[in-house]
């Protein structure tokens, strides 16, 4: 059973070789201040890190934010990795420069949310409690 | 009548006017708001008067344009001699693609090249490089080896249009003048831009290939070579830009790129070049943001300040040291999602206020930005805003048309106050390498970001389309450009074809020379202009330098 007082805990991070991280930093902060526990990887994160972390630290969600245009190979790189260590029931989210179709073709592969410019932090907010929460978690695990 | 008994004239006209005609407007009719602050969070005034600007000195504040301390603007002439460099950004996919969009911008009236390098190639590694896949030609072009650039400036005379190359790299920079050896043409005809501000790269975007001294020092080896060799290049241009779209105001944009640029000045002259050697040279590149008076000022107010720093600080005495040259792109980070045509809107008042500012060079963004890479139709717009500007507004007919405007010059003044006081905190802090290194830029920068963004989300601030006048269904722009991901294959395969073909002997000569010489303290680039003549790759280069 879960807690309903635990802290959700999110590990964020940077795939690939970009480096525009104004706005996984400001994510950062804004979950900071709504009382998530973040874990930062930080920039060019490898597929192996992301998976590894999660799995050491035992979080709740993964976001992952691409700036580049290379989410089409980076996203569904992650997901295969995090599928092969048995860790693919942690919902994964995306924010970034993503044009709508490929969202959708993201969704399809496994991703749970897609956050597109001028999204809110509070949106990405709620958005995120609502995925942690055990209800969705489940949802999730069965689809 | 003395300016003092006028100015107390004004004062007091002014005090009837509060009483008796603004203070019962305002009774029966409250303003919007009880401040109104810039994007940056400058407080404006309901009214500016002469007496905001008293004491200042015509002559000694403003002067003509050409003049000492240009605020006016660097050219006596203004735009009515020539216009700016229309130059829009250009790379993708792969050099044979870019070369065509080039030409195409070319074509379409553009008198600049703006070539953009993709992440692989900004970090200095070959398209091969397994860290690189999913990323070659992505965001730019791929230049793996000289092969490349042969192939990007096909059919492009370089000697007769500037290029500006947007990379850190010295290495690119060796490319370019191994393509130029290769065409015979003589290197004091090249014109053009090597972004080269590995500085500011490094807190901004993130480049971090070498160790920030290496990178450093690579950095002024192109500067020292480059105003010895190459007399109508800017070796860098310091990267205002990337410090804005990172989120810092526009002060702080100012003041840090200014920052960056006495920086390598002190470098500089510690390597024994004297200040009027390399400053004539020099060149920036600035944001054009949303609040259009804030960038206007912005612009007049860098000029005046950077002419002061050179002449007085650093004793320039070339006036060609004193004068802040610049480019200017419009702010990508202000494009929306959603309702994506508006986008034009937005960039045509940035455009303006580039110009009214007096921009020596502008790109425009297009409209689908926010999406992905510019399809073809949409840059073609984005440059028909700055023809609409150069050929139909009149704006460009009389130089800095809003000189004197008492708010101008108070905003003016305001902010370059405000970057002198960032300015002497950084000293303060020992200077700008180590207010970067220690992360205390890019932590004022965040720090500012955030702000904005509470702004944003509790309706503070507004923006059309995001969180105000918002529709329904939102659709799609025309066309979302996306790179076909065989492009990548392609790019690999060229550069084993390139292996293949070329002198190996050759190669492993030139790259054992810069082994050599990066542990020594000769200027490294004429080694690399030779390793890129026998085709190294970037790559190998890259490993050389760390050797």
């Amino acid at each position: 059973m879960r807690d309903e007082n635990k802290r959700i805990r999110i590990l964020l991070a940077k795939p690939g070789l970009d480096g525009h991280d104004r706005g996984v930093r400001l994510v950062a902060r804004a979950l900071r201040d709504a009382a998530f526990e973040v874990i930062f990887l930080g920039l060019r994160v490898t597929p192996a890190q992301i998976v590894q972390s999660a799995i050491q630290e035992d979080v709740d969600l993964i976001g992952l934010s691409v700036f580049s245009g290379g989410h089409m190979t980076l996203v569904p790189r992650i997901l295969h990795a995090l599928g092969e260590s048995g860790a693919s029931a942690v919902p994964v989210v995306v924010g970034g420069i993503i044009p709508p179709s490929d969202a959708l073709e993201l969704k399809k592969t496994g991703v749970s949310h897609v956050f597109g410019p001028g999204c809110s932090t509070s949106e990405i907010i709620s958005s995120l409690r609502r995925l942690a929460s055990k209800d969705e978690v489940q949802e999730y695990v069965t689809r | 009548m003395d300016s003092r008994d006028e100015e107390k004239r004004i004062g007091r006209a002014m005090q009837e006017w509060e009483k008796d005609i603004l203070e019962p407007v305002i009774t029966r009719s409250p303003e919007r708001q009880e401040r109104f602050s810039t994007l940056s969070g400058k407080e404006v005034n309901r009214l500016y008067t002469p007496l905001d600007v008293a004491g200042k000195d015509y002559l000694e504040d403003l002067n003509f344009p050409g003049g000492y301390p240009f605020t006016r603007g660097v050219q006596p002439t203004g735009y009515r001699g020539r216009l700016w460099t229309r130059r829009q950004v250009a790379g993708f996919a792969t050099p044979e693609e870019t070369n065509r969009r080039l030409r195409y911008l070319l074509e379409e009236g553009q008198t600049g090249l703006n070539l953009v390098c993709d992440l692989p190639t900004h970090h200095q590694m070959d398209s091969d490089e397994p860290a690189c896949e999913g990323e070659v030609g992505r965001d730019g072009v791929p230049l793996d080896t000289l092969r490349d650039m042969e192939v990007v400036l096909e059919g492009i005379d370089i000697a007769s249009i500037s290029t500006s190359l947007i990379t850190g790299g010295a290495a690119v920079m060796a490319m370019f003048l191994a393509l130029a050896r290769k065409r015979n043409t003589p290197f004091h005809l090249l014109r053009g831009t090597l972004q080269n501000d590995v500085l500011s790269l490094y807190y901004t975007v993130n480049i971090p290939c070498f160790p920030l001294s290496l990178s450093f020092r690579l950095s002024t080896d192109v500067i020292e070579y480059c105003v010895q060799n190459l007399p109508h290049w800017n070796p860098i241009s310091f990267v205002g830009y990337q410090i804005r779209e990172t989120g810092s105001s526009s002060a702080q944009e100012m003041a840090f790129t200014l920052a960056s640029a006495i920086a390598y000045t002190k470098a500089l002259i510690e390597r024994g070049l004297e200040v009027d050697d390399f400053a004539p040279r020099f060149s920036f590149f600035f944001n054009a943001h949303s609040d259009f008076f804030e960038e206007i000022c912005k612009y007049r107010a860098a000029r005046r300040l950077w002419a002061r720093i050179m002449r007085e600080r650093f004793g320039a005495r070339n006036p060609r040291s004193w004068l802040l040259r610049y480019h200017v792109q419009t702010a990508g980070s202000s494009l929306t999602a959603q309702q994506p045509l508006n986008n034009v809107i937005r960039t045509t008042l940035q455009a303006l206020a580039a110009i009214l500012g007096g921009a020596h060079s502008l790109h425009t963004n297009s409209m689908d930005e926010a999406y992905s890479l510019p399809s073809e139709q949409a840059v073609r717009t984005a440059l028909r805003i700055q023809q609409v500007i150069a050929h139909e507004s009149g704006v460009t007919h009389t130089v800095d048309p809003l000189g004197g405007s008492f708010f101008v010059e108070k905003l003016t003044d305001e902010l370059e106050e405000e970057a002198v006081e960032i300015l002497k905190e950084i000293e303060n802090r020992g200077g700008m390498v180590k207010a970067v290194e220690e992360g205390w830029v890019r932590g004022q920068i965040e720090d500012t970001a955030y702000r904005y963004n509470r702004e944003l989300e509790e309706g503070d601030r507004l923006v059309v389309g995001v969180n105000c006048c918002r529709v329904e269904e939102e659709e799609e722009p025309l066309e979302v450009f996306s790179v076909d991901p065989a492009h990548e294959e392609h790019q690999k395969r060229s550069l084993e074809e390139v292996r293949k073909r070329r002198d190996a002997g050759k190669v492993e000569e030139a790259l054992g020379r810069i082994c050599r010489e990066v542990r020594g303290d000769r200027n490294l680039m004429p080694f690399l202009v030779e390793a890129a003549q026998a085709y190294a790759s970037i790559g190998e280069m890259r490993e050389a330098c760390k050797a």
